[in-house]
């Protein structure tokens, strides 16, 4: 006996941390998953079988994460070189390195087949859940983002009770990547017994290369974001410890408790004058530059639309935005579906955001921003973004003046505009920094409306002129002020415009590279 | 590669589907799933094809390994003649039992994974291998005494054994160890110093 314990210690150490390990993992994930408030609701459908299946998910992720490095030979050689200065008990631990990769594996195996059940019990439950009408709170919960205008802050992925659960596992990634992990290892288990390896070792060689699809199959499992926690906003709003008894009564509107809303990003709309809509959105792993655009797709209403939209929220706020006019049956139909206050809000698909011209606003010391009608919206984000810059007090800003031309014929389409204008020149003067911002409007359209001019630009009434602006005085005083900078000309509008503003442009560059030098930009679409 | 006998592998490949299935059925069945009773199915299935497949084959050369106690099921498996020992026949069985399975979400596993050990026993098929059973070898009854040599009757320096070896050794053991018929090579003497 003592022999042994001279010879095995170090083994048993190692093993004993590393069980040590996974059952503390195990443990610990499934005391949070059982007790933490943030998944009661979760657990109102799921049960414990919730916990188990993020417990031995936990297990699986730390074993895989193992499993490869037994394998390495050319890390083993290495530190067994370095080791030389190493015990001896070291560096014999190293010999012993497939019977640990054959003891992860086994554990793995073990692990995979909880989580596997677990999970087949929680699609079962979320089916069974979504088809009850008992009004329980299980089907309350079930049905949460189809009666609401908040269309993704769902808890139950089951999102009708037509849905069989073997379409919602292969047509999730988790469910897709869960089938063909398994797939691979239940592959690589069977063709690594003694006996094949003794007698075939090439069909357990080529056949164990098969981890390549695991590792990259793990690696995406988790992506869909479908086991869901109650959000921290929601918790601090309806808590599940006061709300959770008084379900039925979530939609009444003098009720405390409001319904729970789980994490997923519900676009928010909000309603301008004019018929123009603003979409504010939350997508993972989403971020932008100023001026930028996307392509915007509304299943419901069209399968194979895809909209460009100028985003019109700066890099520095955490949505994403973009503001819709009714221009066509598409707009319309778009328009007429926020509005209706009863319907959910349809699902929006987004690509992008892309490039344009009016990223590089911020390259030049002076800019020209030139907006004709709906060619603001750019100039939007990039208004917004110097605010931003401003508070944060971001000195390292190249942009030192802006001037910035707005023509429209009549400004009723782009009242929402004019507030931000307004709004921004409040910021401005209460930062010091009046001269920065230089804007005018010109109104082309003002033989019709002269007279209810005054009553849409109050605000802007002192800066706004009728007609279309001189572009050879403008041209001439910026360079007269700006003697020695470069002058970027950005314009987003029509073609005819870009024509004289090019022309411009090369007029009133001098041929003195140290003097002005106007450099165009044009935004198309 | 040419050396791969393809129906050793499809064999644990089916063995372990059929595990599968054992463990997706009880689930499913325990469960009380959605069109469990095709978990019922697969529990049957799956015991079905873990005892057909339990008997390894016999390997065409080399020695094999039994699996442990497979002799019971080997006999059994060995009376269907053709049926077993064609892997055609169990290529094709094994792709229609898996089909049921593939219903219900729990058993799916085992569908796909039974459905590969298919796909193997149709190479093995197509490449010529067949189910051979392992036969027990007959026991060699070691004869009594047969390995109790006799022991040395001559005192060392010996010649060897061919040198020693007398037309009838039956009359030499029957006379008893005897100091008798040997020639010394060189002559010995008894001195005593």
């Amino acid at each position: 006996m003592g022999n042994w314990v001279v010879n095995h210690w170090f083994s048993v150490l190692f093993l004993a941390v590393w069980l040590g390990l996974n059952v503390f993992l195990f443990v610990d994930a499934f005391l949070k998953y059982e007790k933490a408030d943030k998944y009661y609701y979760t657990r109102k459908i799921l049960g414990s079988t919730l916990a188990c299946a993020r417990a031995s998910a936990l297990c699986l992720n730390f074993n895989s994460m193992l499993i490869l490095l037994p394998v390495c030979r050319n890390l083993l050689s290495f530190v067994r070189g370095t080791c030389s200065f190493c015990s001896r008990t070291l560096r014999k631990q190293l010999d012993h390195n497939l019977t640990f990769h054959k003891l992860v594996a086994y554990m793995i195996c073990l692990h995979t087949a909880i989580h596997i059940i677990a999970h087949l019990f929680n699609f079962d439950y979320y089916s069974r859940s979504r088809q009850a009408t008992d009004g329980s709170l299980a089907s309350i919960l079930s049905s949460l983002s189809h009666d609401e205008k908040k269309g993704d802050s769902w808890l139950n992925p089951i999102q009708s009770p037509n849905m069989t659960v073997e379409y919602v596992t292969f047509t999730s990634i988790a469910g897709l990547t869960g089938v063909i992990m398994t797939i691979a290892l239940i592959l690589m288990v069977a063709s690594a017994t003694e006996f094949i390896r003794r007698s075939y070792f090439e069909v357990f060689w080529y056949t164990h290369h098969v981890f390549i699809f695991y590792i990259l199959g793990l690696g995406i499992h988790g992506i869909g974001g479908i086991v869901r926690g109650q959000t921290e906003k929601s918790m601090n709003e309806s808590h599940p410890c006061k709300c959770a008894e008084s379900f039925e009564m979530w939609d009444d509107r003098d009720s405390h408790c409001r319904r729970p809303e789980f994490e997923g990003h519900p676009p928010e709309v909000v309603m301008h004058p004019s018929k123009v809509v603003e979409l504010q959105m939350n997508k993972r792993g989403f971020s932008m530059e100023v001026g930028q655009y996307i392509f915007v797709n509304c299943p419901s209403i069209s399968l194979l639309e895809w909209h460009p939209f100028t985003l019109t929220s700066a890099p520095e706020e955490d949505f994403f935005s973009i503001h819709i006019r009714a221009a066509g049956d598409w707009t319309e139909n778009l328009i007429r579906a926020f509005e209706q206050q009863y319907l959910t809000i349809p699902r929006i698909e987004v690509d992008g955001p892309f490039g344009t011209a009016s990223e590089d606003v911020f390259q030049y010391e002076v800019a020209v921003l030139v907006g004709a009608g709906i060619g603001v919206t750019p100039f939007a984000s990039i208004l917004k973004s110097i605010w931003y810059k401003f508070q944060c007090a971001d000195h390292n800003l190249k942009t030192k003046k802006i001037y910035f031309y707005w023509i429209c014929r009549e400004t009723g389409a782009f009242s929402w505009f004019n507030d931000l204008l307004t709004s921004l020149e409040q910021e401005m003067e209460e930062l010091g920094k009046v001269g920065f911002l230089n804007y005018r409007l010109f109104l082309t359209g003002w033989d019709s409306n002269i007279d209810k001019a005054t009553d849409i630009l109050t605000g802007l009434k002192q800066k706004t002129s009728f007609g279309r602006p001189m572009w050879d005085n403008e041209f001439s005083k910026i360079a007269t002020s700006h003697p020695k900078s470069v002058v970027g000309v950005f314009l987003c509008g029509p073609q005819a415009l870009a024509k004289s503003l090019r022309k411009c442009c090369h007029r009133y560059s001098s041929l003195d590279p140290r003097k002005v030098q106007f450099y165009f930009n044009k935004e198309n679409f | 590669m040419g050396q791969i006998e393809w129906a050793m592998w499809a064999n644990e490949q089916a063995l372990a589907s059929g595990l599968i299935l054992i463990t997706g059925g009880i689930v499913a069945t325990a469960g009380r799933f959605t069109q469990w009773y095709f978990g019922a199915y697969s529990i049957v299935a799956g015991v079905f094809v873990c005892l057909l497949e339990y008997p390894r084959g016999k390997r065409k050369k080399g020695s094999t390994m039994e699996r442990c106690g497979q002799k019971y099921m080997t006999a059994v498996v060995k009376l269907f003649g053709p049926l077993t020992r064609n892997y055609y026949i169990r290529a094709v069985l094994h792709l229609l039992l898996s089909v049921p399975a593939g219903f219900l979400l729990a058993t799916i596993l085992g569908t796909a994974c039974l459905a590969i050990a298919s796909g193997i026993y149709l190479l093995a098929a197509v490449r010529g291998e067949q189910w051979t059973p392992i036969e027990p070898k007959p026991q060699e009854r070691p004869q009594v005494g047969g390995t109790i040599k006799q022991p040395p009757s001559n005192p060392p320096p010996r010649p060897p054994a061919e040198a020693r070896k007398k037309p009838s050794e039956e009359e030499a053991a029957a006379e008893g160890p005897s100091a008798g018929p040997q020639d010394n090579p060189i002559p010995v003497t008894d001195d005593v110093v």
